[in-house]
């Protein structure tokens, strides 16, 4: 196991898991108001269609990124006016929401498929850019990559120490006290819903612009299932989102890994300890108040609410 | 208190429900059709030739038609996959994993058994089938009788593994010598005969039957009873001495066992191969189909219909409009979108 | 402690109701009642349940509207339409379903209801305005701690906390005691005792006369929806008070003619059983009890004191920790529920709608339920109604009862919704009953009738175990009674040989009187 082989496989996950990273810290904020999405990897479609037609209209992948981010989060408002306006069901207007985005994002994409067009440029990490060509290579990361982290601890600021933050987490335990305190907890659903799915753009537009480059139909590959149980993994913690990111993401490039090191594990295999490793947890968890749900998000998943 | 008054009043409030379901189909689509009309002409093509292809094609043909009952197969199951665990409270959003799962433990015994006689394989089959769904909503339904979490939760995240599990086989050991992705083909044997002249298979009837069954297992039998007892109040059921627990394991278990037969009769009937990734959705759509029709057998029957009818003409859209087959996911999503927010174009004098 | 009689005099009441009367349907929770809250001063509120305690002072903090009668602050009169109202005119009221999130800690509890929050939270000045009141009142509580986390008196004194960082001056607690333990209780009193210094109105509702004694000034006794007394404390005493909650005059009993057959064998008997306590759940400490055919055992207590798990336990809802259940001489300590019923044992729960019935099933099919495998046919495949017809019609003629068999459970009202449920559990001459709040909701001919049902039963044979807070009915009704406080039996009577306000004495708390 070289250095350079874990260089690889760190930059892969890296790679990987900032898109994967960025649709995760949307659906926290969803999940923390109170509503999951199983739309998401329609939200994800549309955007990261979005992003590679404005990318490749206007070369400028700039420009393809903001696109994406406001088509995350107009999408978004569907879901908003289904749930919280028109009081329907979370689950059947989620995956509404996904069917919507299977073809939308198709239409979107259709002239698009197969072109290459301008990714977003790559810098080296700061000071490392004296090291020999192969490894500096693998340490060339887009600045999407870079601000990863730090927006994912923006997003944990935002919620636990803003006045808004604490608001949204108010609905999602409870709207009646939420709304006792004087707020207004349709309002901040579809706030939350916004931001969400703005975030959700960003992580489309990062997968399309900076990581493969090109389109193709449903090449998001079930990354919005996986966010979902990302989020619920990481116990709604924007940053425990981080490394839960890294260890997903990183499963297939481990793959490449164990290969190197003669053992041989389908990827496929690997690609299922997220679930896995999520459906563990929360066995573990149990009945624990502590690790539950915000408490309305409860209420989704029992079918009360 | 005469029982002549009190069946005529019950069937005065059927014919409301009635009317009131299908005031909401019908808006249902008009709106959606609008809409899509909207977003075909956007897209360069004129929606009345479109629509009338759509529909020419699917309903307009014996073929066509045929087609459209072809479809509908799969979902007829997977909705009752969702129908069934929602009478006791439960929410079965596992189709897709369950299909998956019976698809390949059919598969498997399609490979093993080639040499026996299609009376034999066939049985063996679908009941291979129905164990390999019933299996993977065990733990879902273990785990939330136990109280330790909920099915929602996980009949979703096990959703996304059983895919993963049958590419694993394929690649691995199962797949033909020429495409790495698929299986050889079944022996003749290991087929659901179908209707001559058609693709449809025995499928459809078998999901008829069941939808029946289904219908007069609520209405007659004791369990049907003790299972809309635990639907309308668990306590009260729990307290009245119904085994909620041991319902909801064995009710999870019957609702993955029929989207198996699902998969199975899509590996079998269908396709003849076990393809990765082969279903894009279908036990996502028995869940919405489950969810419109509230869980009753007629409208899923009716709601699968119409939903094979978009999806079958999304097909010919493709070739007439050079659209892209996915687009009618559109067309899909708009008419969910409309009952979901309630849209009603017939105003209703009472309140649904 | 400022001498009452001077703290009276001199003070006019920051809120004075006048007058209230508030009436559900037939029944008169309150009537005409006067009440004075004045700043400084704990008033207790007492009565007996259904006394009409919490409905006063729902009116008061905003939940109801009363039907007659005038509300006056400070000498103006305010109309309170909601608990939006009452917050502003600064009543507060301390919950028993508590209003915190438990997921938050306790300073972003009282943060979400800052008026002035910034929009960045500066976590050290919320914890310095938390800590600064906490102090002054000893309701020390850690800010950073999560609510799920705390005890519950701490819990209790972060709501308190909440309500004086919201500026309210009137407090209403509603048993605040009832889940503390004795040094929390002790605590709570410190706060109490400091809050009454500074000037804030409180009110208490309680059932617990020691405390009435410890930390009250004035005291006003319910009864039956009106003032049965209003006193200082100094002119209270235990007897006293006991008598204005529990007297009857003599010739209000409902005697039945019942002959008194010997008591048979023992239906049930419970023998050294506990139940551990869980979140609010009350626990049951070592309860031994029998009931034998042909007797009616009462048992009565100040709900909340374990009637509800007691029920449940012998239901097999519950499981035992520690002890035995027997049914008919059986170990039934791990019976199922359905197993239970199987031995004859009906149940008549206190909630219908919530416990015994599926609202949108018909009448005639939830009268099925407990019994299914009496009637399934066919290895189950079929169901013979007209036998359930049959039963349940016989059930109801001789209970003189008529309900509407194909309607749906949600479309009847509370009473028939109970007449519903006595008539199915009755209908296969059970030969256990346990009946919880058998009359609650019943007009008073359904009432007689209930009972009477209870009376047929005892004359075959059978043995019945009845929860009732109405002593009336359970001094007419029981063989023998006893009496449930804090999860124990405390005392076993001979309805004959003893009198209300013994048996007021022991489900309050008090020692018993010397009396007995």
């Amino acid at each position: 196991m070289t250095g350079l082989a874990i260089l690889g496989v760190l930059s892969s996950a890296l790679f990987s898991g900032a898109s994967l990273l960025y649709a995760t810290l949307g659906e926290t904020i969803n999940q923390r108001a109170g509503i999951v999405n199983l739309g998401l990897e329609g939200v994800l479609l549309i955007s990261g269609a979005t992003g590679i037609a404005v990318t490749s209209l206007t070369g400028n992948p700039y420009l393809g990124i903001l696109a994406a981010v406001i088509a995350g989060g107009l999408t978004n408002i569907i879901l908003a006016f289904l749930v919280v306006t028109r009081r329907g069901n979370q689950l059947a207007s989620g995956l509404a929401l996904m069917f919507f985005g299977f073809g939308v994002s198709a239409l979107i994409g259709r002239a698009f498929v197969g072109l290459k067009i301008n990714g977003l440029p790559r810098i080296v990490v700061p000071g490392l850019s004296n090291l020999p060509t192969r490894y500096v290579s693998l340490l060339q990361f887009d600045i999407l990559i870079y601000l990863a982290i730090p927006v994912a601890v923006f997003v944990w600021w935002l919620l636990f120490r803003t006045r808004w933050g604490l608001g949204v987490r108010a609905v999602g335990e409870n709207s009646d006290t939420a709304f006792a305190s004087g707020r207004n907890p349709h309002w901040i659903k579809y706030q939350a819903l916004i931001a969400g799915g703005m975030l959700a753009g960003l992580g489309a537009a990062h997968l399309t612009i900076a990581y493969t480059l090109n389109w193709s139909e449903f090449m998001t590959g079930g990354r919005g299932f996986i966010a979902i149980a990302l989020v619920i993994f990481s116990k709604w913690n924007p940053i425990r989102a981080i490394a839960g990111a890294l260890l997903f993401s990183g499963a297939v490039a481990f793959q490449l890994l164990l290969q190197a090191s003669g053992v041989n594990v389908s990827p496929f295999l690997l690609d299922t300890l997220p679930y896995l490793l999520t459906i563990l947890v929360l066995m573990l968890w149990g009945g624990s108040r502590k690790y539950a749900a915000p408490a309305s998000l409860g209420r989704v998943y029992m079918g009360t609410e | 208190m005469s029982t002549s008054s009190a069946s005529s009043r019950r069937s005065s409030a059927s014919v409301q429900i009635l009317s009131g379901a299908v005031g909401r189909y019908v808006s249902m689509l008009v709106l959606a059709l609008v809409i899509f009309g909207i977003i075909i002409w956007i897209s360069g093509r004129n929606p009345i030739v479109s629509y009338r292809e759509l529909f020419g094609s699917t309903l307009g043909s014996w073929r066509g038609f045929s087609e459209v009952l072809v479809a509908m197969t799969p979902m007829l199951l997977t909705a009752l996959a969702v129908a069934i665990p929602s009478r006791i409270g439960l929410i079965n959003v596992g189709g897709e994993g369950q299909l998956y799962m019976g698809a390949a433990a059919a598969t498997w015994g399609a490979l093993t058994f080639s040499e026996a006689p299609a009376w034999i394989l066939l049985p063996l089959m679908a009941a291979l089938g129905m164990l390999g769904g019933a299996l993977w909503a065990l733990v879902p339904g273990l785990l939330r009788a136990t109280g330790l979490v909920n099915e929602t939760i996980t009949t979703l995240l096990l959703n996304a593994v059983a895919p993963l599990l049958v590419a694993f086989l394929v690649f691995g050991s199962w797949h033909s010598p020429m495409d790495t992705n698929r299986t050889p083909t079944f022996v003749e044997a290991a087929r659901l005969p179908t209707l001559p002249g058609t693709r449809i298979d025995l499928g459809l009837l078998i999901g008829i039957l069941l939808l029946a069954a289904f219908w007069l297992f609520m209405r007659y039998t004791r369990w049907g009873l003790e299972m809309r007892a635990i639907g309308g109040n668990p306590e009260a059921a729990q307290r009245n001495g119904v085994p909620v627990k041991i319902y909801i394991v064995a009710v999870l278990c019957v609702g993955g066992a029929i989207a198996g037969m699902a998969g199975m009769s899509q590996v079998s009937g269908y396709y003849g191969v076990l393809l990765t990734g082969f279903s894009r959705g279908i036990g996502f759509l028995g869940f919405l189909i489950s969810w419109l029709s509230f869980g009753n057998p007629v409208g899923i029957f009716l709601t699968s219909f119409m939903v094979a009818v978009i999806i079958t003409g999304g097909s010919m859209l493709q070739l007439t409009t050079a659209l892209p087959y996915a687009v009618i996911n559109i067309l899909l999503a708009m008419a969910l979108f409309v009952v979901l927010a309630g849209i009603n174009i017939f105003p209703r004098r009472s309140t649904g | 402690m400022p001498d009452p009689q001077t703290t009276e005099a001199q003070t006019s009441p920051l809120i004075s109701l006048r007058g209230i009367s508030k009436s559900f349907g037939d029944i008169k929770a309150n009537h005409g009642i006067d009440l004075d809250i004045h700043a400084s001063r704990v008033l207790a509120l007492l009565g007996e349940n259904g006394a009409g305690k919490s409905t006063l002072v729902k009116i008061l903090y905003g939940f109801y509207r009363a039907d007659s009668g005038v509300i006056e602050y400070r000498g103006e009169p305010v109309s309170i339409k909601s608990p939006q109202d009452a917050r502003e005119l600064g009543i507060g009221m301390v919950f028993q379903n508590f209003s915190l999130i438990p997921a938050f800690t306790v300073a972003e509890n009282m943060a979400l209801f800052f008026r002035d929050l910034g929009r960045v939270m500066n976590l050290k000045q919320i914890s310095g305005r938390i800590e600064s009141i906490s102090e002054r009142y000893n309701l020390e509580v850690d800010p950073s701690a999560l609510v799920m986390d705390l005890s519950v008196g701490d819990r209790q004194k972060a709501e308190i906390l909440k309500l004086l960082l919201s500026e309210a001056r009137v407090l209403i607690l509603d048993e605040p005691t009832r889940v503390l333990a004795p040094h929390e209780i002790e605590a709570l009193f410190k706060v109490l005792d400091n809050l009454r210094s500074d000037g804030f109105a409180i009110i208490l509702i309680t059932h617990k006369m020691k405390e009435v004694m410890d930390i009250a000034d004035h005291i006003v006794v319910l009864r039956s929806g009106q003032v049965a007394g209003s006193l200082s404390v100094a002119q209270a005493s235990e007897k006293k008070l006991i008598e204005m909650m529990f007297s009857r005059p003599v010739t209000e009993f409902q005697s039945i003619d019942h002959p008194k057959a010997e008591p048979g064998v023992a239906l049930l008997e419970l023998k050294q059983v506990s139940t551990p306590a869980e979140g609010t759940r009350m626990s049951l400490k070592e309860i031994n009890l029998d009931v034998h055919a042909g007797e009616i055992v009462g048992i009565t207590g100040v709900s909340g004191n374990g009637q509800t798990e007691l029920a449940d336990l012998v239901l097999g809802r519950l499981p035992a920790e520690g002890g035995s259940i027997h049914l008919a001489g059986k170990d039934a300590t791990d019976y199922s529920i359905r197993k239970v019923r199987r031995e004859g044992v009906a149940f008549i729960p206190e909630s219908p709608m919530a416990m015994a019935v599926a609202p949108y099933m018909t009448v005639l099919e939830n009268m099925v339920v407990p019994q299914i495998e009496r009637y399934a046919r066919n290895g189950g495949f079929t169901i013979d109604w007209d036998a359930i017809q049959q039963d349940c019609t016989a059930s109801m003629d001789r209970l003189d009862i008529t309900l509407p068999l194909y309607s749906t459970a949600r479309s009847l009202s509370g009473g028939n919704l109970q007449r519903m449920v006595i008539t199915r559990e009755l209908a296969h001459q059970p030969s256990l009953i346990i009946a919880s709040y058998l009359t609650s909701g019943l007009d008073v001919r359904s009432a007689i009738a209930a009972r009477e049902a209870l009376v047929q039963a005892r004359a075959r044979g059978a043995g019945v175990l009845l929860f009732s807070d109405d002593l009336n009915e359970l001094f007419s009704l029981s063989d023998r009674l006893i009496v449930l406080h804090e999860g124990r039996i405390r005392g076993q009577f001979l309805p004959s040989e003893t009198s209300f306000e013994e048996i007021g004495y022991l489900m309050t708390g008090s020692e018993a009187s010397d009396e007995h």
